[in-house]
C-alpha cells in the first residue's frame, strides 16, 4: 500500500472516473453514426504508461470494451518501442482485431499523455465505425474466411506526430469506407474526446501534483486487486468444470466446444479454457485479447461492484490454449466474435453456479441473432434491414430472469418496429414474448421473443441470419432447467422451412407476402423447479407465459390448486 | 370577480413527500406569504387545504390556485394506479413488457420487470395499419367490443387502445375508441394517437398505458381537491403544473395525467430561472438537495433544458417534453461507508428522511451526509429544520462516524466528518460537470443556485469544485417549487409524426398540422380564465439525413396572423435545417437526403409575472448576529456568527465565516467567502472582495 491518504484517494478515484465519463459524453454527442451516438458502442479510459493496463474506464461505454482496451494500448506501446520515436502530441490509430481485440469495425485511437516531458499514462478512445470497406456494407460478412473479406485492415500507425495530424492517414481511411462523412465525423469526435481528456488531466495534475495522482493510480490498482482477492477468498477452494458448444462456424456444420476449468485456491482464481475447439474456417474465431477481455466481462457480471481497473485481473489467471478458436491467428476472420464470447460468458456462469450457488446466474439467451433482409425496390433502389434481436436473461437466487433483455456484452436497445416498418418494405406480424421459452426453476428464466416479419416488397427479398443456440440450449443453474432453443424458420410456396445450419443461413429468397420467423431462446432457470411457488406457476399459466401442459410436466400439478 | 383587488390573490401549492409548501401572493398589495405544513397521506388534500387555510382565511378571495403535484409520480412509483386494460393490434400484446430490449443495470444481469398492465388484461384484435398510413386490415369492431367487455368483466377501470402505426393514420384507433367509449362506464379511455401521435411503438404505448393507469387516480385526487376548494368558497381557476414547466387547466390534467410526472420539480426549475434572471443571472445550474438525492438542472441564457422523455422507473417510459433534471444518489440521508478495498463511499443507500440521519434518533445507526454537517457544527442541533424533532443527537452522530468511517480509515471524528463531506461534494460537483459537458457547455460560465433544504450548506464547495464564481441563494429556497407554480406560463405541447423526405414533403399538409395544433392550443388558452400578456406558438421539426436515426431539432419560424399559420416552403425548412445541423455537428453532409420525422408544436400563454421586489427585504432589518457557534471548516474550528437571514436588509454584506439561517434553510458562508444581500433579498455568495 502506498502512503496516499484515503480521502484524497476517494476523490481522485471519482475525478479520474469522471474524466473517462466526460470523454464518453463528448464522443456520444459528437459522433455522426448512430451505433456510437445511440447504442454507445464506444469507450474511453486511462491506461498505464509502461504496461498499458487499464487504470480507469468510463461507465457508459459498451461492457466488452472494459477488458479489451488495454490491448490496444499494449499494441501501441510495443509499436513505439520498436520505432523508438514516442513523442508528446502523438496519436496512434488502428482497427486490427488480431492485435486489439473485438472486430475490425472498432477504430482505436491511443494518445500518450506527457507531464513535464515524462510519459505519465495513455488515453484511449474506441468507437464502432459504420463502414470500413470489405465485402459487405457495415462489415458484417457471415461467409468470410479471412479478415480481408471483412474490412480494411489498419495496423497501429501515427495519425498525429508531435501534435501534427498526418493528412495522408485520413486520406487512406476515407478512401476505404463507403461512408466517408460518417467516418470523418466519428474520427473528429474521438479526437475531441482525447483532447478533452488531456485538458482534464492537465487540470487534475495542476491541482493535485503529478506525484499524488501517480500514487493514487498505484493505490487504485492495489485496491482493485485487494477487492478482488477478498471476493475470491470468500469462495470455497476447488475445481469446477463447465463446457458448452457453438452450433457451427457457418462454413462447416460441426459443433465447436468451449471448455472451462475454474480453479479457486485461497485468494486466486484460474479460468482455464484448455480443451476448447481449434481455430475454425468461419468468423466465430476470436483473437487472444478478446478472450482475455471476455473473462473480465464475465467476472464483472459475477461481481458487479468491482472497479474497471486491471488490478482486478491480477489474482486471476486466464489460460487460453494456443491454436484454439479463442486465440485465432491472423488472418482468420473474427466478424462473428459476439457469439463466441457469449458462449465463454455462459461457461463462466455455469462454473460459478457450481462453486458458489448463492451467486449463481443461469445462462442468458446467448446469441445476438444478426438478421438481415435485403432486396431491391421497384425503382431499383437497394435496401438492407439489419438488426439484432433480444432474448431472456437467466434466473438467479434473487428472482426470475428478465424477459426480452439485451446481450451481456452490450447495452444496446432494439430499434422500434415502427421505425423499421417506416424504413423498409416489411410488416411485423408478430413482436411478442415467446411462451414456453424460459428455463424452469425455483426462479424461472426470462422469456425469449418471437418476431415474425413479412416481406411487402413486390420484388421479394433475400434473408441472411447469423445466430447461435440452434442446437445447444442456454443452461440453467443449481438445478434449474434449460431454456428453449433458438428457432428460425422461413416461408416458401410449400410451407415453412428450417435452415440446414440451424442458426445460420445465407441468401434465402422470399416472395412478397412470405415471412421469416425468429423464436429466440429464453434464459435458464435457477434452482429445482419443484420448489417454485405454486402461485407463481399458476400466475405464469394464467398469463400465458407457460402452457398448462408444460407447467404440469415441469412443475407437477400443485399449481392447479394455487391462485395465479 | 367584481373586486379586482380581491381577485388578484394567487396561490401556488407544491405537495412534496414530506412537506406541503404554499406560496400566496396578493398582487394588489405585493405581499407574499409562505406556509409549510406536513404532507398528509394517503389523501394529500388535507395538507393542501390546511396550508392554504393558514394564509388565506376566505377562499373566495383567491383568483388562481396552481398546483405542483407528485400524485402521478407516486402512483407510478408505488404501482398504485388503476387496474388497466389494453386493446391492441394482433401480435403486439407484449410490446409494453418487452420494452426496447434494455436491462435495469449494466452489470450483474439481475432484476426483472412487470408492466403496469397484466398480460391477462392485454387483448389483441384483428386490425393493421402500415407505416405509410394505408390500412392493411380494417379494425374488427365486434372483436373490439368483446375485448372491452372482457376487460370490464375482469375489473378494469381504465383502458388504453394501442394500435401499430396509429401515428400515421388514426382511423382504426378512432373507430375502436368510439366503440369502446360507447360501452365504457367512465371517461378513462386513452388512445395512442390522441396521447402521442409519434412514431416508436413502445414509447407511444407506454406513455398511453401509463396515462390510462393514472387517469382514475389523478382525476379522482384533483377532483377531490377542486371540490374541497369550491366547498370552501373558492371560485377561481384551478391549474396544474406539467412536467414541461407550463401549467394546464385541471380538466386537461385529468385527461392527460401522464404530463404531470415531474410537475413539482419542474415548477422549482421555472422559479429558479425567473429568480435568477431577475437578479441578473442568465446562466445558472440549480442543485436541489433532498434526503436521498441531489437533482441538477441547467438554465442557459434564461432557457431551461427540455428532455424528450424520461423513465419514471425501469421500463416505465413517459414521452412528453419535460424539464431536464439529472439525479444522483447523494442527498442528506445518503450513507457513508468504507468498502473492502478501503475506499470511502457515499450512497447510493440512503436513510432518507425516515429513519433519517443518526442524529434524528429514529433508528438509523450508520452515518449520513447530514450527520457530518451536524458534527462539524454547520447545522444547529438545537433548532432542527422542519420542526418535527426537538433537538439532534450530536453524540450519536459522532459515534456512528467513528465506528463506520473514522476507525476503518484511521481518522479522528472531525477528519472523518470532513472526509464524508469532501467525497459527497466531489460527487455532487461531478454531476454538475457532466450535465454541462453533455451539452458542450463550460460549467464555469454558470452561477450555482441551491434550493431545497440542504443545498445551501454545500454552496462554497460546489463553487470551489466546479470553478463557478458566484452562487445565488433565493430568498425562499425551501418553497421554490410553490413559487414556480405562480410564475409558470400556460403551455400545451403537441407532436405529430410526418416522416417524409424533405424533397417529397407536402408543405400544405405540414401547415395544416401546425394549424390544427395551434387551434387546439389556442382553444385551451381561450377556455382558461387567466388573462395572458401574450400568446406564442413555436414549432420544431425533428429532422435528420436519411440513414441517421438521431434527429436534430429544427426551429421553424412561422408568423401567426389572426390565429392563421402563414404558408411555409420546403426551401425555408431546408435552410433552417442546414443552420441547425451545422450548429450541432459543425459540418453538413453534401448531397445528403433530408428527412422530416416529427412536428413538435408548443402553444404558450404568457401569464403576467409578479414583481419579485414584493418579496424583497424592507431595509430596516438588523445586521447584528443572533448567536455565535463553533463551526469546523477545512483547517479548524472558527467562531462563527449566526444571522437571521430574512432580517438582513438589502445591500448588506456579511463576511465569512458565517451562517445565515431561516426556517427551512441554512446558508453556509465559508471563511474565504462573503454573502451579499441583493435588492430582491437573494443572497449572493462570492469570493471576498466580490471576485474570484
Amino acid at each position: 500500500m502506498t502512503a496516499i491518504d484515503p480521502v484524497t484517494l476517494s476523490i481522485l478515484s471519482g475525478r479520474m472516473e469522471q474524466i473517462a465519463d466526460e470523454m464518453d459524453a463528448t464522443l456520444f454527442r459528437a459522433a455522426f453514426n448512430p451505433i456510437i451516438a445511440e447504442a454507445h458502442d464506444a469507450s474511453h479510459g486511462l491506461y498505464h504508461a509502461q504496461t498499458g493496463d487499464t487504470l480507469v474506464q468510463g461507465k457508459s461505454g459498451l461492457p466488452i470494451f472494459v477488458g479489451v482496451m488495454s490491448f490496444a494500448v499494449k499494441a501501441v506501446i510495443e509499436k513505439a518501442a520498436r520505432d523508438g520515436d514516442l513523442q508528446d502530441g502523438d496519436i496512434y490509430i488502428f482497427n486490427d482485431a488480431h492485435i486489439g481485440g473485438t472486430h475490425l469495425s472498432d477504430m482505436r485511437l491511443v494518445r500518450p499523455y506527457f507531464r513535464d516531458g515524462q510519459l505519465f499514462c495513455y488515453l484511449a478512445s474506441v468507437g464502432h465505425w459504420h463502414d470500413l470497406g470489405g465485402a459487405v456494407p457495415g462489415n458484417y460478412n457471415p461467409a468470410a474466411t479471412d479478415v480481408f473479406q471483412e474490412a480494411f485492415n489498419l495496423p497501429p500507425v501515427k495519425l498525429a506526430r508531435a501534435g501534427q495530424i498526418n493528412q495522408d492517414i485520413i486520406d487512406i481511411l476515407l478512401r476505404n469506407t463507403r461512408l466517408p462523412q460518417s467516418a470523418m465525423g466519428d474520427l473528429n469526435g474521438q479526437l475531441g474526446a482525447l483532447d478533452l481528456g488531456v485538458k482534464r488531466m492537465d487540470a487534475l495534475l495542476d491541482e493535485y501534483g503529478a506525484n499524488t495522482v501517480a500514487e493514487a493510480l498505484d493505490a487504485l490498482g492495489t485496491r482493485a486487486e485487494s477487492l478482488m482477492r477478498a471476493q475470491i477468498q470468500d469462495l470455497p477452494n476447488g475445481r469446477w468444470h463447465a463446457h458448452d458448444y457453438l452450433d457451427n462456424d457457418g462454413i462447416n456444420d460441426t459443433p465447436l466446444k468451449i471448455n472451462l476449468t475454474l480453479e479457486i485456491a485461497d485468494d486466486q482464481m484460474r479460468l482455464d479454457f484448455s480443451g476448447t475447439a481449434d481455430q475454425c474456417a468461419g468468423p466465430v474465431n476470436i483473437a487472444l485479447p478478446t478472450a482475455v477481455a471476455t473473462a473480465y466481462v464475465a467476472i464483472k457480471h459475477m461481481f458487479p461492484d468491482l472497479p474497471a481497473n486491471a488490478g482486478v485481473m491480477k489474482p486471476i489467471d486466464v489460460v487460453v490454449p494456443e491454436g484454439s478458436l479463442l486465440a485465432a491467428k491472423f488472418p482468420a476472420p473474427t466478424g462473428g466474435y459476439t457469439e463466441t464470447i457469449l458462449r465463454m460468458i455462459d461457461v463462466v456462469f455455469a462454473a460459478f453456479a457450481q462453486a458458489a450457488p448463492e451467486m449463481g446466474l443461469a445462462n442468458a439467451y446467448g446469441t445476438i441473432n444478426a438478421l438481415s433482409i435485403a432486396g431491391k425496390r421497384k425503382n431499383g433502389q437497394p435496401w438492407v434491414m439489419f438488426s439484432f434481436y433480444g432474448g431472456g436473461h437467466g434466473a438467479s437466487l434473487t428472482g426470475d430472469g428478465l424477459n426480452h433483455g439485451n446481450a451481456p456484452i452490450s447495452t444496446a436497445t432494439i430499434p422500434p418496429m415502427e421505425i423499421l416498418e417506416a424504413a423498409y418494405p416489411v410488416m411485423f406480424r408478430k413482436w411478442a414474448l415467446r411462451p414456453d421459452s424460459a428455463g424452469a426453476g425455483t426462479h424461472r428464466g426470462g422469456l425469449g421473443a418471437e418476431y415474425e416479419i413479412e416481406v411487402l416488397e413486390e420484388n421479394g427479398a433475400e434473408v441472411f441470419l447469423f445466430g447461435e443456440r440452434g442446437r445447444f440450449a442456454p443452461k440453467g443453474a443449481c438445478g434449474g432447467g434449460e431454456a428453449a432453443l433458438n428457432g428460425f424458420a422461413y416461408e416458401q410456396d410449400d410451407g415453412w422451412h428450417q435452415p440446414p445450419l440451424a442458426s445460420k443461413m445465407r441468401g434465402i429468397r422470399l416472395r412478397a407476402g412470405q415471412a421469416v420467423r425468429l423464436q429466440t431462446p429464453g434464459g435458464g432457470g435457477y434452482g429445482t423447479p419443484a420448489d417454485r411457488a405454486p402461485d407463481a406457476v399458476a400466475r405464469d399459466v394464467a398469463r400465458g407465459l407457460i402452457s398448462a401442459e408444460a407447467a404440469d410436466n415441469t412443475y407437477g400439478p400443485k399449481w392447479r390448486k394455487a391462485r395465479g | 370577480m367584481t373586486d379586482t383587488n380581491i381577485a388578484k390573490t394567487m396561490v401556488g401549492v407544491d405537495v412534496g413527500g414530506t412537506f406541503t409548501d404554499v406560496f400566496v401572493l396578493d398582487e394588489a398589495t405585493g405581499v407574499a406569504r409562505v406556509a409549510k405544513v406536513p404532507t398528509t397521506r394517503p389523501d394529500q388534500s388535507g395538507g393542501f387545504l390546511d396550508g392554504i387555510g393558514q394564509q388565506v382565511a376566505d377562499l373566495s378571495r383567491i383568483a388562481v390556485v396552481v398546483h405542483g403535484t407528485t400524485a402521478g409520480t407516486n402512483a407510478l412509483l408505488e404501482r398504485k394506479g388503476a387496474k388497466t386494460g389494453v386493446i391492441c393490434t394482433m401480435g403486439l400484446r407484449d410490446v409494453l413488457e418487452m420494452r426496447r430490449r434494455d436491462r435495469p443495470r449494466t452489470w450483474g444481469l439481475r432484476g426483472s420487470f412487470e408492466p403496469v398492465v397484466d398480460r391477462r388484461d392485454r387483448l389483441e384484435v384483428p386490425e393493421r395499419t402500415l407505416a405509410d398510413g394505408s390500412i392493411h386490415t380494417p379494425v374488427d369492431l365486434d372483436a373490439v367490443r368483446s375485448a372491452a367487455q372482457a376487460l370490464l368483466d375482469q375489473g378494469c377501470d381504465a383502458v388504453a387502445i394501442l394500435f401499430a402505426n396509429a401515428y400515421a393514420n388514426n382511423e382504426n384507433e378512432a373507430k375502436a375508441a368510439q366503440a369502446v367509449r360507447a360501452i365504457w362506464p367512465n371517461p378513462h379511455v386513452s388512445t395512442s394517437s390522441e396521447i402521442l401521435p409519434e412514431i416508436r411503438e413502445f414509447e407511444r404505448f407506454s406513455t398511453t398505458a401509463l396515462n390510462a393507469y393514472l387517469q382514475p387516480e389523478v382525476s379522482g385526487y384533483l377532483g377531490r381537491l377542486e371540490t374541497a376548494l369550491r366547498e370552501g368558497g373558492f371560485d377561481g381557476e384551478f391549474m396544474i403544473v406539467q412536467s414541461n414547466g407550463g401549467v394546464m387547466a385541471v380538466d386537461t390534467a385529468c385527461r392527460l395525467p401522464v404530463r404531470t410526472a415531474l410537475s413539482g420539480p419542474a415548477a422549482g426549475v421555472i422559479a429558479a430561472g425567473y429568480i435568477a434572471q431577475t437578479a441578473g443571472f442568465d446562466n445558472i445550474i440549480t442543485g436541489d438537495m433532498g434526503g436521498t438525492s441531489f437533482d441538477v438542472s441547467l438554465i442557459d441564457g434564461g432557457q431551461s433544458m427540455l428532455a424528450a422523455q424520461t423513465s419514471i422507473d425501469f421500463g416505465m417510459v413517459v414521452r412528453s417534453p419535460m424539464i431536464e433534471i439529472t439525479t444522483i444518489g447523494a442527498g442528506g440521508g445518503s450513507i457513508a461507508w468504507v468498502d473492502k478495498g478501503g475506499l470511502l463511499n457515499i450512497g447510493p443507500e440512503s436513510a432518507g428522511s425516515n429513519p433519517g440521519p443518526v442524529a434524528y434518533g429514529l433508528g438509523n445507526d450508520r452515518p449520513t451526509v447530514t450527520d457530518a454537517n451536524i458534527v462539524l457544527g454547520r447545522i444547529d442541533p438545537d433548532n432542527p429544520i422542519g420542526g418535527k424533532l426537538k433537538r439532534l443527537d450530536v453524540d450519536a452522530a459522532k459515534a456512528a462516524i467513528d465506528t463506520h468511517v473514522g476507525a476503518p480509515l484511521g481518522l479522528d471524528t472531525i477528519s472523518a466528518a470532513e472526509a464524508i463531506l469532501k467525497v459527497a461534494n466531489s460527487r455532487m460537483a461531478g454531476a454538475i460537470r457532466l450535465v454541462s459537458i453533455e451539452r458542450g457547455l463550460d460549467p464555469k460560465r454558470f452561477a450555482f443556485m441551491p434550493f431545497g433544504g440542504g443545498g445551501a450548506l454545500h454552496t462554497g464547495a460546489m463553487m470551489a469544485e466546479v470553478g463557478m464564481r458566484q452562487a445565488i441563494v433565493p430568498r425562499y429556497p425551501g418553497v421554490t417549487s410553490a413559487m414556480g407554480c405562480v410564475i409558470a406560463d400556460m403551455r400545451q405541447d403537441f407532436v405529430q409524426t410526418v416522416n417524409a423526405l424533405l424533397n417529397q414533403l407536402d408543405p400544405s399538409a405540414l401547415q395544416s398540422f401546425m394549424q390544427d395544433h395551434t387551434d387546439q392550443g389556442m382553444a385551451l388558452l381561450d377556455a382558461a380564465r387567466s388573462t395572458f400578456e401574450d400568446r406564442i406558438a413555436t414549432f420544431l421539426l425533428d429532422m435528420a439525413y436519411v440513414g441517421q436515426t438521431h434527429t436534430v431539432p429544427v426551429p421553424i419560424d412561422v408568423p401567426l396572423k389572426n390565429g392563421r399559420i402563414a404558408p411555409i416552403t420546403a426551401a425555408q425548412i431546408d435552410a433552417t435545417f442546414d443552420a441547425a445541423y451545422t450548429q450541432t455537428f459543425g459540418r453538413l453532409l453534401p448531397g445528403g437526403v433530408k428527412r422530416v420525422l416529427n412536428l413538435r408544436s408548443a402553444i404558450t400563454g404568457i401569464r403576467p409575472k409578479f414583481d419579485l421586489m414584493s418579496l424583497a427585504p424592507t431595509g430596516t432589518g438588523s445586521t447584528a448576529p443572533i448567536a455565535h457557534r463553533k463551526v469546523h471548516f477545512t483547517d479548524g474550528w472558527y467562531d462563527t456568527a449566526i444571522y437571521d437571514r430574512l432580517a438582513l436588509p438589502a445591500g448588506t454584506t456579511i463576511a465569512g465565516p458565517a451562517i445565515l439561517t431561516q426556517a427551512d434553510t441554512t446558508v453556509l458562508v465559508e471563511p474565504h467567502l462573503q454573502a451579499r444581500v441583493d435588492g430582491f433579498g437573494n443572497t449572493i455568495v462570492e469570493y471576498k472582495g466580490g471576485h474570484a
